[in-house]
């Protein structure tokens, strides 16, 4: 642990020692968030631990102390519930348990059971052409995902089942009265409610979420690709984690494709970095000149710039695109018109400093209007005061803004630049519509260009080539950059706010 | 001494609101010119390719009547992505309102859990799951000329996820409120529909008018779904298709028609409704 300064102690110090003394700060915080980290997660498995035992436990003393109706729901879900006339659960409960049956003999158990092969029987191609389907490695890796997600909820469900058992047995044991269907029903409308609004919200998110992004997880560990697709030409099947060991491999198919990886990531950070910050301080910068006093018509300074945000991005996007087009966009018209040669700005003979500037400052043109809007509301909130006793002491206007302005923005806007900068990370419609990836050089691994991010790369691999599996890689790792950026920087800013502060 | 001082002092403020005045017209410029471009260049029937003059050689309405005429499929893609934005406004808003209100008004298991779910889920790449929704989609018959529907139900089923603008708003709602309504004898449900939602107005047009907005550039995923079947595409495809390198020498000025078309419905909702954005944004960055 270092030596903390006292507010006297730190005013000594020149601005060197300041520095050197805030940055031993940030550097002995980053074990001791380590160590609190580290305990997070090892409290995680403690009380993981904890569950599972309780959950068995709870299992064994339930079954041994209960009475026979207790007993038989442990076979016959539903069972004691309806025995004790709660008939809308009992009901609930064997339904669940006669369609779990019902799927897993009717088609589940068959996905499962071929999980660990995905399909052995390899379609065949006549010689007049026709094929001979054989297994489908996609709908057996699909249904089978989808199976162990209904075995787990029906394992929830048959728990749940027993401890209502246990409660109900304490209930009237108590000689209270059980909730009846008509309890049950009145209360989803009132103390259960959250249950009513959240179960359509969580189903789509399960089903058009969450299962696809659990399947895609698994392909990275199989050789689903254009040459195995499962149905038609080839079975595909697991095979570890090959993948991933082409991100680390200097020789793919001609092409270093770890270089490839590497400089796309490097761009691809880059680009997050300007595209965040350029937008943020002029976006500011332009909030505050409409806001200075004095300045009339400012709704319609706003408004002009609003009105480009309704406009369908697309549009704009691909409109821009071609005015730097080469060479007959608008902007190479005007450059021959004053004699000198056309350049190329955003396609494939552009030289890579120059798309990447271009993409740059094209989205500089996107992003401003409506990061001007958000700063203009928090810049008001700035109580005037601030600025009116630093005017009395003298303070020019540039160190108002600094020591003022700027650590009030970044202490409200704080989560915001966070997730706008892994927002751009993922700023697919930009890049794609501006250049499609372009220049694309010799040399980059599976046709990357050098203004593409790991994102588009990725469209191009998963969808173009049909490289499913080492999309889905991409897709990881684009994930695991973003998922660190996050966990250190949310730890790091300090405006992480408590969300019961308002109500 | 003193009123000179003054004087003086009101001069540079008046020197410094005149460069103000520049810089703003200037920005104003900047952001308004390649709109009235491309206004400009839909007008012009001189030729149908990119062309580097701003000022139409030959003036007519020829590039809008190509895309009302029998040759091609703007109407149908103006109608999908039209279908496509009422439906996605009604689910989407429903879905995010009942997620944030849950979420912001009841302290349950799991509460804590589902909401870090949600945040990592939004970290990885929303399309990864386009590859296996794709396929699914396809086995229920909801892509290329018909993907109208799998575009719908795509769009809102997961739209839950987006709840965090409308859950900051519900968050610095007093929760007294509630409280004062259930004394009353309000079940939950009469608090939610009969005293919360009136005064939600505003982020619930916010979310209406962001969600109807998406459908009109959303390209990507339903490209992935049209799969180049021209009857499903909307407006993003069918327009982004007529830029692609094979067909930009014969499509741009429709293109530049086509996007006059699009963007003037829209534009107009919006600069009605520019309180209720502005609000939404500016509240939705400072809750996160």
């Amino acid at each position: 642990m270092m030596k903390q300064l006292t507010d006297l102690e730190l005013l000594k110090l020149n601005k060197g020692q300041l520095f050197i003394y805030k940055l031993k700060k940030f550097f002995y915080a980053i074990p001791v968030w380590f160590k609190k980290t580290g305990i997070k997660i090892g409290n995680f498995f403690k009380n993981l631990g904890i569950s599972i035992y309780i959950f068995f436990r709870d299992l064994v003393f339930t079954f041994i102390k209960g009475d026979w109706k207790t007993k038989v729901s442990y076979f016959i879900m539903g069972f004691g519930s309806l025995a004790r006339g709660q008939i809308l659960r009992g009901v609930l409960f064997l339904l669940m348990q006669v369609v779990f049956i019902w799927y897993m003999i009717a088609t589940g158990g068959y996905y499962v059971g071929k999980l660990n092969s995905l399909g052995m029987k390899q379609p065949e191609m006549m010689e007049d052409g026709t094929i001979i389907y054989g297994d489908n490695s996609f709908k057996i890796l699909l249904y089978g995902v989808l199976s162990l997600f209904f075995i787990a909820a029906f394992i929830y469900t048959w728990y749940l089942n027993i401890k209502q058992n246990r409660i109900n047995e304490q209930i009237l044991k108590d000689e209270k009265k059980l909730d009846s269907s008509m309890d049950d029903l009145r209360s989803l409308v009132d103390k259960n409610f959250h249950r009513t609004l959240l179960t359509l919200p969580t189903l789509g998110i399960i089903v058009f979420t969450i299962l696809p992004i659990f399947f895609m997880i698994l392909v990275a560990f199989t050789n689903y690709d254009a040459n195995h697709n499962g149905v038609s030409n080839a079975l595909f099947g697991w095979q570890g984690f090959k993948n991933f060991g082409q991100l680390f491999s200097w020789n793919s198919g001609g092409a270093n494709f770890s270089a490839t990886f590497g400089e796309i990531l490097l761009w691809t950070l880059i680009w997050a970095f300007f595209a965040t910050f350029t937008n943020y301080f002029l976006g500011m910068m332009v909030a505050m000149l409409i806001n200075k006093k004095g300045i009339k018509l400012k709704k319609v300074w706003r408004t002009v710039l609003v009105l480009s945000i309704a406009i369908p991005q697309f549009i704009s996007i691909l409109y821009v695109s071609k005015m730097f087009a080469y060479p007959d966009g608008i902007i190479n018209g005007l450059i021959t018109k004053f004699g000198a040669e056309p350049v190329h700005f955003l396609d494939d003979q552009a030289k890579p400093f120059v798309a990447r500037l271009t993409v740059i400052l094209i989205n500089i043109w996107i992003g401003i209007p409506y990061l001007m809007l958000v700063t203009t509301g928090i810049l008001m909130n700035i109580p005037a005061d601030l600025y009116e006793s630093a005017n009395i002491d003298g303070a020019t206007k540039w160190q108002q803004y600094t020591k003022i302005t700027l650590p009030y923005m970044l202490f409200v806007t704080g989560p915001y630049l966070l997730t706008s900068f892994t927002g751009n990370m993922n700023n697919f419609n930009v890049i794609y519509l501006l250049t499609g990836g372009a220049p694309h050089p010799q040399g980059m691994a599976n046709g990357a260009g050098q203004t593409d991010l790991l994102i588009t790369w990725l469209f191009n691999l998963a969808i173009k080539d049909s490289n499913y599996a080492l999309g889905a890689v991409i897709g990881i790792m684009v994930f695991v950059v973003v998922a660190v950026i996050s966990v250190v920087v949310y730890n790091l800013i300090p405006s992480t706010r408590n969300e019961e502060e308002f109500q | 001494m003193q009123e000179k001082k003054l004087a003086s002092l009101s001069g540079r403020r008046r020197l410094g609101n005149i460069f103000t005045y520049i810089g703003l017209s200037l920005i104003s410029v900047i952001w308004i010119t390649p709109f009235v471009f491309l206004v400009l260049q839909s007008f012009d029937v001189s030729s149908t390719g990119l062309t580097g003059n701003v000022w139409p050689e030959k003036w007519g309405l020829g590039n809008f009547a190509y895309l009302f005429s029998a040759d091609c499929n703007f109407l149908q893609w103006y109608f999908n992505t039209f279908i496509i934005a009422l439906a996605v406004c009604v689910g989407q808003t429903i879905m995010q309102i009942m997620m944030a209100y849950a979420l912001s008004r009841f302290r349950f298991r799991f509460r804590k859990g589902l909401m870090n779910v949600m945040l990592v889920l939004g970290m990885f790449p929303g399309f990864l799951t386009m590859i296996v929704l794709y396929e699914v989609l396809k086995t229920m018959g909801f892509t290329g000329d018909n993907s109208v529907p799998g575009l719908i139900l795509v769009s809102i089923a997961s739209s839950g996820m987006g709840y965090y603008v409308a859950k900051g708003f519900l968050d610095t709602m007093p929760k007294s409120l509630d409280e004062a309504a259930m004394v009353d004898g309000a079940n939950r449900f009469q608090v939610f529909y009969k005293v919360i939602m009136p005064l939600c107005k505003p982020i619930v047009i916010y979310i209406i008018l962001t969600s109807f907005m998406g459908p009109w550039g959303d390209y990507i995923f339903a490209a992935t779904l049209a799969k180049g079947a021209s009857a499903g595409m909307n407006v993003a495809t069918g327009l982004t298709s007529w830029l692609s390198a094979a067909n930009v020498a014969g499509y741009f000025k429709y293109f530049c028609a086509g996007g006059v078309i699009v963007a003037i419905p829209v534009i107009i909702l919006f600069l009605f409704l520019q309180k209720y954005y502005v609000e939404g944004v500016t509240g939705g960055a400072v809750k996160g």
